[in-house]
């Protein structure tokens, strides 16, 4: 049953009348579900300024959280749904502190028992029950805006490209490669060729568990586009299970370098420059 | 119409390619290149499109082209300083410019041309050293 | 939605150099990455240059577009070109009519994330291509 502008009204005031006395049920019972994980200054400083949202919205007649003169009110709402969020509450913590008008409205109302009264408080309890929603909708957005900066700063982290030798730069691949990382690998791969001007890479697979055909397609391509810049890719690590899947999906490596590992793939790249490894002779004692 | 310009250095030929070309001047740079070749008698081309923000397939074609002509010349092409979004981009465009040597840069570049020279000259005198080897078709 | 659209007559080579560098403009706008820049621009030029060689020439349109989860770029080649008779085997890799290396059209596709083409003999080309931010 939804609210009716007169029942906003009278809201409004009762708010205001029991402005204190509210906020104080209110703050007591969120800061129950939260269990002290907030300091009472800051709850008292959120929950006062929400109940004057509330209030404000009420007055100017909202008779929904989407209305017009709930502007403020949302954005009140967000703004608790964005600092639970980020400080790790959950979502029912987060949704308690705006159920909890309920509560206290109820207290205030707990005086008087006629079915009008009744009937309002219902009406009300559905506004508050909209807003409850349109915060815990923003804490969903604001959690999942998190999820992916995090699998981001993940991306970053994970995709080290070293300096081996003079020449020489390897990218040792580590964990499941989807599409996105091998994007990132592989650009971060070929501009790192530039600015080192070295003319080869050794991609080391060790580390990827798996290797389908979409993540044989990434590192061929990245070797392809390499060669186009005038360099040269060696892929290393390749474990047996991983050659018999590349034989099995009918994967071409062409003509691409492949050493079972670093070592080889490292002596093999040094064979082709001027340089040689060679064991060096103990002096005679 | 723009031209690019072409600058010999000792034995190579440098063009840096530092403008958005329309068609024709890629054409007017392939024409400029065989010009200067057989005038200079240069050995070496070297072609730096490290400025280059994109290389489609016409482009992509006019490099091939300058390669194979100026290969007839008795000249080597490498085209050095390819962008990675650019070379990432070829590769999905399926342009992969067979027959044309790259280098990261137009030191590597000079140094490939170096060593391929130095190759040449080796393979030449191995020939005369061993007159018996005649391939038959 | 869209907002912003710019148009620009193809009929030179110059005007494809313009293409490019509206595309470019756009496309650093709505915050493409640099792969994804590159890769509009290169498909663009090559659209861009089909309809200047093959359609004779005609028109380009760069928009700003939307959906409720990101934004992107359209853009529009069209022509009243001669059209093409067999579209499949113009989207084939290499298969060409003007001397080219046959890439421009199936290239182009592969270098977007949208890609429609709607053509009759004798009426013209038009090609539709759309990249969204990732």
């Amino acid at each position: 049953m939804p609210l009716s502008p007169d029942e906003a009204s009278r809201f409004a005031d009762l708010l205001k009348g029991h402005a204190e006395k509210l906020a104080t049920r209110w703050t007591d019972s969120v800061a129950t579900s939260l269990r002290g994980r907030l300091s009472s200054a800051e709850l008292q400083r959120q929950t006062g300024d929400l109940q004057k949202a509330f209030q404000q919205a009420l007055a100017g007649g909202a008779v929904d959280v989407t209305d017009d003169a709930a502007a403020e009110l949302r954005a009140q709402l967000a703004e608790i749904s964005n600092s639970r969020a980020r400080q790790g509450f959950n979502a029912t913590e987060t949704a308690v502190s705006v159920y909890a008008l309920k509560d206290a409205m109820l207290e205030i109302l707990g005086e008087q028992s006629d079915v009008a009264t009744l009937r309002d408080y219902v009406a009300f309890s559905t506004f508050v029950d909209r807003a409850a929603l349109f915060t815990f909708d923003n804490y969903v957005r604001v959690r999942e805006a998190l999820i992916a900066d995090q699998a981001e700063q993940l991306l970053e982290l994970s995709t080290p490209v070293v300096k081996l030798w003079e020449g020489v730069v390897a990218v040792p691949l580590v964990g499941t490669l989807d599409s996105a990382r091998a994007q990132v690998v592989m650009e971060r791969l070929l501009q790192t060729l530039v600015d080192t001007g070295s003319p080869y890479a050794i991609i080391d697979i060790t580390g990827v568990p798996a290797v389908d055909t979409q993540v044989a397609q990434h590192i061929l391509k990245t070797v392809v586009a390499a060669r186009l810049m005038g360099a040269d890719c060696i892929i290393s690590g390749i474990r047996p299970q991983i050659a018999q899947t590349i034989v099995a999906l009918g994967i071409e490596f062409g003509d691409i370098a492949t050493k079972a590992s670093l070592a080889d793939a490292l002596r093999y790249v040094l064979g082709k420059t001027s340089y040689r490894v060679v064991a060096a002779k103990r002096p005679e004692r | 119409m723009e031209r690019v310009p072409v600058l010999k250095i000792g034995d190579i030929l440098l063009v840096s390619i530092q403008i958005d070309m329309e068609d024709q001047t890629a054409l007017q740079l392939q024409e400029d290149l065989a010009e200067r070749i057989v005038v200079t008698g240069c050995h070496g081309v070297i072609i730096d499109i490290s400025a280059l923000d994109i290389v489609d397939s016409f482009v992509g074609r006019t490099l091939a082209t300058i390669a194979s002509v100026s290969r007839v010349l008795d000249a080597e092409t490498v085209v050095v300083g390819m962008r990675p979004a650019v070379a990432i981009t070829l590769v999905e465009l399926g342009l992969s410019l067979p027959g044309i040597r790259t280098a990261l840069n137009v030191e590597l570049g000079i140094e490939m041309l170096a060593r391929s020279r130095e190759d040449e000259y080796a393979d030449d005198d191995e020939d005369e050293a061993d007159p018996a080897t005649v391939t038959t078709p | 939605m869209n907002d912003e659209s710019q148009r620009i007559p193809v009929s030179t080579d110059q005007d494809v150099v313009r293409v490019r560098q509206l595309v470019r403009t756009v496309a650093v706008a709505v915050k493409l990455s640099l792969v994804d820049q590159t890769k509009l621009v290169t498909a663009a030029s090559e659209l861009a240059r089909n309809t200047l060689v093959y359609g004779m020439g005609g028109m380009v349109e760069v928009s700003r577009v939307h959906n409720d989860r990101r934004g992107g770029i359209r853009i529009v080649f069209a022509d009243q070109g001669p059209g093409i008779v067999d579209l499949d085997l113009a989207l084939t890799d290499g298969y060409t009519t003007g001397g080219g290396l046959g890439l421009g059209l199936s290239g182009a596709r592969r270098l977007v994330d949208e890609f429609e083409i709607e053509t009759e003999p004798g009426k013209g080309t038009t090609v539709t291509v759309v990249k969204w931010c990732r």
